[in-house]
């Protein structure tokens, strides 16, 4: 295994590099999305049930001219935030935050974007005793229904189903070194390697990069980044992926509500690779 | 002849437990139960078994410590006699024709993989076409690590794919057995209309040693039963295994579906016969 791990020879990244990438800390997150992309962002709080959490922001706000409602995971950008935000890692009442935005966005026929960038949600006891299984299921069932345009963009790290709360959309757009994993690589290698050290194997054979998602045909487009990564230039990889969302959502915002559900429908019909003898 | 309980380590006559359903007569321990076990749930000789011919593949070519997926599959099948972890069909409760769908956790913890996420699909589809409830009875390690992101996105299509059955007006009643973790109880079981656990079975989201280990909580007796769970409101109640076809049985009446036999159903729906 030779391959280099400049970062500028962008071809010959391994997945452990993007990884790296997904997760590096001055890589562009949620807010600063909405602050260069959009006007009027107005954030809105809390989920009507227990409390308001930092790790999910959203809002209404303008973009390419229409309201649109922007939800995403927000990381930190210093360890002070970063414990405030808990690492972007949501508990129940940021899905279900979510879930009450996505709603409301539904109910005025206002489009939703999600921001997608977690490393997992939150696995603590707490989570747990709030319902995080159902917190989970919930997001996933709203967005499977959901009477509105869905686009989502992964920005950083797809953590599994933290992440899949809210991605399930008509469109998903992955940046070049975002990653979406079924689980942590450090965990799948404890798992399946014995060995938490093989996360550099485990990523490679889990297939996470976007370039891997787009072969599985799981994602709709491979967003790129500027040569180094977003990190090294992030007003630029903001507005090069605020075009591409664009794009995509000027395109299914001509699709009838009814149509654009069944199409969304089949889109998830039909994922999953099985032999039928 | 005689086996242990894996709860109060007591000596039971075999036949003794299994004419108790796998239940401890000693201490009540709902022991595990494999996917064919599970049909004796319903009316004796109602089941036919659909989708029997879909396998697993290797979509994502994995390897790990040497040992390939594809090999991991094989043993597993040769071991179980499944061609993966979920067995699905048609049968009925108290005569109330239903859809079903169970898990067998001996197949790779009944991990969710592409199989899994299809058959569930199917089940529920099926079920809306002949207007008829679907039970699901899940246990679960939790997403199929070795297809990756397909075996995530099981998640979305499944809970996609009972859309259908909410449009036709049929309910979607889950039974969570033990153990059932991960990605299974973070998608579909966790939004059915009816949520049902057996006594002390073991469910949650994140695994308890990842919570005592990773993030060093202690963590307090009961934690993530299914007393637990109903105690937290996330589930509709905790039934014992000798309840379950009459409390099934009550459900399916409650939602007024029709009693015909399963046979006349089959025979009647020309699409069935054809329909791989």
């Amino acid at each position: 295994m030779d391959e280099t791990t400049n970062p500028t020879e962008a071809q010959e990244l391994t997945p452990w590099d993007r990884v790296q990438m997904a997760r590096h800390p001055q890589r562009p997150h949620t807010l600063d999305y909405i602050a260069a992309l959009c006007e009027d962002f107005t954030e809105l709080h809390g989920d009507r049930r227990f409390g308001d959490d930092a790790a999910i922001v959203g809002g209404l706000a303008t973009f390419a001219e229409r309201t649109v409602m922007m939800i995403g995971h927000q990381k930190g950008s210093d360890t002070r935030e970063n414990m405030k935000r808990n690492f972007g890692m949501s508990h129940p009442e940021g899905y279900r935050k979510a879930q009450r935005l996505m709603r409301h966005a539904e109910k005025f026929g206002i489009p939703v974007i999600c921001f997608v960038d977690t490393p997992a949600a939150d696995p603590k006891k707490e989570s747990e005793e709030r319902g995080q299984g159902n917190a989970i299921a919930e997001s996933i069932l709203v967005m499977t229904n959901l009477r509105t345009p869905i686009v989502a963009a992964v920005i950083g790290e797809g953590g599994s189903g933290g992440a899949l709360a809210l991605s399930v959309a008509d469109r998903i757009l992955m940046q070049e070194n975002a990653i979406f994993s079924v689980a942590p690589p450090e965990a799948a290698a404890s798992i399946l390697w014995r060995d938490s050290a093989k996360a550099p194997d485990a990523a490679r054979a889990l297939k996470l990069t976007a370039q891997d998602l787009y072969g599985l045909r799981i994602i709709d487009e491979v967003v790129s980044e500027p040569t180094g990564g977003a990190h090294q230039s992030p007003q630029e990889a903001i507005t090069t992926l605020g075009a591409r969302i664009r794009a995509h959502l000027d395109a299914i915002s001509q699709i009838e509500i009814p149509t654009l559900l069944s199409q969304r429908y089949q889109k998830y019909r039909v994922i999953g690779q099985y032999h039928e003898a | 002849m005689w086996v242990k309980c894996t709860a109060c380590r007591e000596l039971v006559y075999k036949k003794e437990l299994t004419d108790n359903l796998k239940v401890c007569p000693k201490c009540g321990h709902h022991m595990r139960m494999s996917a064919h076990e599970w049909i004796g749930l319903l009316d004796a000789g109602s089941f036919s078994e659909m989708d029997a011919n879909l396998l697993p593949t290797d979509p994502l070519g994995f390897v790990s410590l040497g040992e390939s997926y594809a090999e991991k599959l094989t043993t597993s099948q040769q071991r179980t006699g499944m061609p993966d972890a979920v067995l699905s069909g048609l049968g009925t409760i108290g005569g109330g024709r239903l859809a079903l769908a169970v898990g067998d956790f001996a197949f790779m913890g009944s991990s969710m993989g592409s199989v899994y996420g299809e058959k569930m699909a199917r089940s529920a589809e099926r079920a809306a076409d002949l207007g008829i409830p679907l039970l699901t009875i899940n246990t679960s390690g939790g997403a199929r690590q070795q297809e990756g992101v397909i075996a995530l996105m099981q998640m979305a299509k499944v809970t996609m794919a009972l859309t259908r059955l909410a449009d036709a007006g049929q309910p979607h009643i889950a039974l969570m057995v033990d153990p059932c973790y991960g990605g299974v109880t973070a998608s579909y079981p966790s939004v059915a209309d009816v949520i049902i656990a057996e006594p002390g079975a073991n469910i949650g989201f994140a695994g308890k040693r990842l919570i005592e280990q990773i993030m060093r909580q202690k963590l307090p007796a009961g934690f993530q039963t299914a007393e637990f769970m109903l105690e937290h409101g996330m589930i509709d109640m905790v039934v014992e295994r000798n309840q379950l076809p009459a409390t099934i049985g009550r459900l399916i009446r409650l939602y007024g579906v029709r009693r015909d036999p399963v046979e006349q159903l089959i025979n009647s729906i020309p699409y069935l016969n054809g329909r791989a």
